[in-house]
């Protein structure tokens, strides 16, 4: 199981940072939300991954730490806010500049790219 | 016993809720309460500068869940000094705002309070964990106030650093989770007796998360190659949010020091100072750059944004010697700088306003109407952010200078004097370019008596600095021998139970 998880993470992170890296606005804010999922993933396991263990303390030693889950709570509602911000600020920018670019370049610009 | 110490996180909470309820309403009232609870802050950090001094290390346990199990908010010199510095520089800031800066967008009050919330609480913090929250409540704030006002170039600033920082948010996380697998606590002071116990095969994954922090660390205070952002976002800011944003760099430069003295300092073996290396080859680099940077503006605003870039190269130098005079000396240059640097971005929108079309452009324009006053200002703000003798930039630079051993001077001296040099060239084209190559005119718009005390507040910090420098410096002093010898916070949070609550 650890090893799929750890490629799970890998993949997810991967494919954030290279859609992080494209020119317009909408893979950016994709790419951003792929690496957020990749953190939380990573964060989860932080604790060590745990089969069939309670969710709680109850008293028995196969227990899951409860740590890790409250943080990736946390972590889970910032990015899911962030996200969200980061949605409004790219359709403002695309309003205000009139493309999608991250730079903000003009469109009839001869070298662009998806 | 004392909440004082959650007081500046509580305070501009309460704030800020009030002033976002009353979005619509008079502005009068809305500035009221936000400089009322800007002064409150400031007389607040007076007392916790106080409280601190006396060098006992108190914390705050949040819901009186005891350390290490619940967040702790920790007062030292270090955190007193900071909470200061913040306060200064916001009450001239919210000064200046109140000259009608605030009422080109909406909520400019509220996410003000915000943001000083989340940078309080930076400061504050003893939790790894929740540093992190501190910082995405500070940078949420700081993304709505970057656009205040709207326009092109901010928006497109804003989303350069919207983008990073969140990229950043994601490196944070994955560096706290590092840290924790390998130790498994968060909280600060914990860990770094976690670390001093580590076994040796997870020193790896310590070491990773260590260096991944430095990354994110050094994106908050833009160091070498992170540093593309600043210029811009700096550039493009509302004036008294680009004021504000001259301590968020210093804010990189605490978290830096606050991690890597407790968490990797003397007790840590062979982890200790595992960040020595990288922080000064990237600072020394991050001076250089900043120095061609001075140069090269063309903007008054950019200008002083390249300043703060200098700033922050000298800072991380001191950092990076890593002994306690240099810890001495970059604390007497950040509380120096942090308030010049913020004065002179409320500076060049003043005279940028008066100038008409020409803005802050270093172009031949017209004369500022309030020539005289503004160049005194300006006279005033440059010799002391670029280290000329009588005002208080030359001090903290001659501390930071004798605070490197032999080796450290061979590098550090020939750059710091030659970026200071770049500093008063470019400082005195734009001077002359701006009041004496232009032309005379008495159009341009007046100043509101607003702008002009938020401004003067901030300057007025350098000549204060120097009469002050005595007890300032001893306290920075004090607060270096206090973050030199981690032992006695690990005390005073883990074993001490008898901490308030």
């Amino acid at each position: 199981m650890e090893m799929l998880y750890a490629i799970t993470t890998g993949v997810l992170a991967a494919s954030g940072l290279y859609l992080m890296l494209r020119g317009r606005t909408f893979p950016v804010v994709v790419g951003l939300t792929l690496l957020s999922y990749a953190t939380n993933l990573f964060l989860f396991s932080m604790g060590g991954l745990t089969t069939g263990g309670s969710a709680i303390i109850d008293g028995k030693s196969n227990y899951s730490d409860p740590l890790p889950q409250a943080l990736v709570l946390t972590a889970i509602v910032i990015g899911f806010a962030m996200t969200a911000f980061a949605v409004i600020l790219a359709m403002r920018a695309r309003g205000d500049m009139g493309n999608d670019h991250v730079d903000g370049r003009k469109a009839e610009d001869k070298e662009e790219r998806r | 016993m004392s909440h004082l110490i959650v007081m500046p996180i509580v305070l501009p909470l309460a704030a800020a809720v009030a002033l976002l309820l009353t979005r619509f309403g008079n502005p009068t009232l809305k500035r009221g309460l936000g400089l009322a609870t800007t002064l409150a802050l400031l007389v607040i950090s007076i007392m916790l500068l106080r409280q601190a001094a006396g060098g006992e290390i108190q914390y705050y346990a949040l819901g009186n869940w005891q350390p290490p199990f619940g967040i702790i908010m920790v007062l030292d010199r270090l955190s007193a000094l900071m909470l200061f510095v913040t306060s200064m520089l916001a009450v001239g800031a919210v000064l200046f705002a109140c000259g009608g800066d605030d009422e080109k967008g909406s909520n400019f009050h509220g996410l003000f309070q915000l943001q000083l919330m989340g940078i309080n609480g930076a400061f504050l913090t003893g939790d790894l964990f929740n540093l992190f929250v501190f910082f995405e409540v500070l940078l949420l704030a700081s993304y709505a106030l970057l656009v205040h006002g709207g326009g092109k170039a901010r928006i497109q600033s804003a989303v350069h650093y919207a983008v990073l920082n969140l990229a950043g948010s994601a490196l944070f996380l994955f560096a706290v989770g590092l840290l924790y697998g390998a130790t498994g606590t968060l909280n600060m002071a914990d860990m770094a007796q976690a670390v001093s116990q580590l076994p040796g095969e997870r020193q790896g994954m310590v070491i990773a998360g260590a260096l991944l922090l430095l990354v994110v660390f050094g994106l908050k205070a833009a160091v070498l190659p992170l540093y593309f952002w600043l210029p811009r976002a700096y550039a493009s800011a509302p004036p008294p949010v680009a004021a504000l944003f001259a301590v968020m760099t210093k804010i990189g430069v605490y978290a830096i020091l606050r991690v890597y003295w407790l968490v990797f300092g003397d007790q840590a073996g062979p982890l200790e100072a595992l960040e020595q290396s990288w922080v000064w080859w990237l600072s020394l680099g991050t001076l250089a750059i900043a120095g061609i940077g001075v140069l090269a503006a063309r903007d008054l605003r950019l200008l002083v944004a390249y300043l703060v870039l200098v700033s922050v190269g000298t800072l991380l130098a001191g950092v990076g010697m890593r002994s306690p005079e240099a810890v001495s000396g970059l604390l007497f240059y950040l509380v120096h700088t942090t308030l010049v640097t913020g004065g002179l971005f409320l500076l060049a929108d003043m005279i940028g306003v008066q100038r008409g079309k020409a803005g802050t452009r270093l172009v031949r324009g017209r004369i500022p109407r309030n020539a005289t006053a503004l160049g005194l200002l300006f006279l005033i703000g440059s010799m002391a952010v670029a280290g000329l003798p009588p005002l208080s930039g030359a001090l903290g630079k001659v501390m930071l200078m004798s605070a490197g051993d032999s080796a450290q001077r061979l590098w550090f001296w020939p750059l710091l004097l030659a970026t200071g040099l770049c500093a008063i060239v470019a400082l005195s084209r734009a001077g002359s370019t701006l009041f004496w190559r232009s032309q005379a005119s008495d159009d341009g718009d007046s100043l509101s008596p607003w702008q002009w005390a938020g401004t003067g507040w901030l300057l007025a910090s350098s000549p204060l600095l120097v009469i002050l420098a005595g007890p300032l410096a001893g306290y920075t002093e004090a607060t270096a021998e206090q973050l030199s010898d981690p032992q006695p916070m690990i005390q005073a949070v883990l074993i001490d139970q008898g901490g308030d609550q």
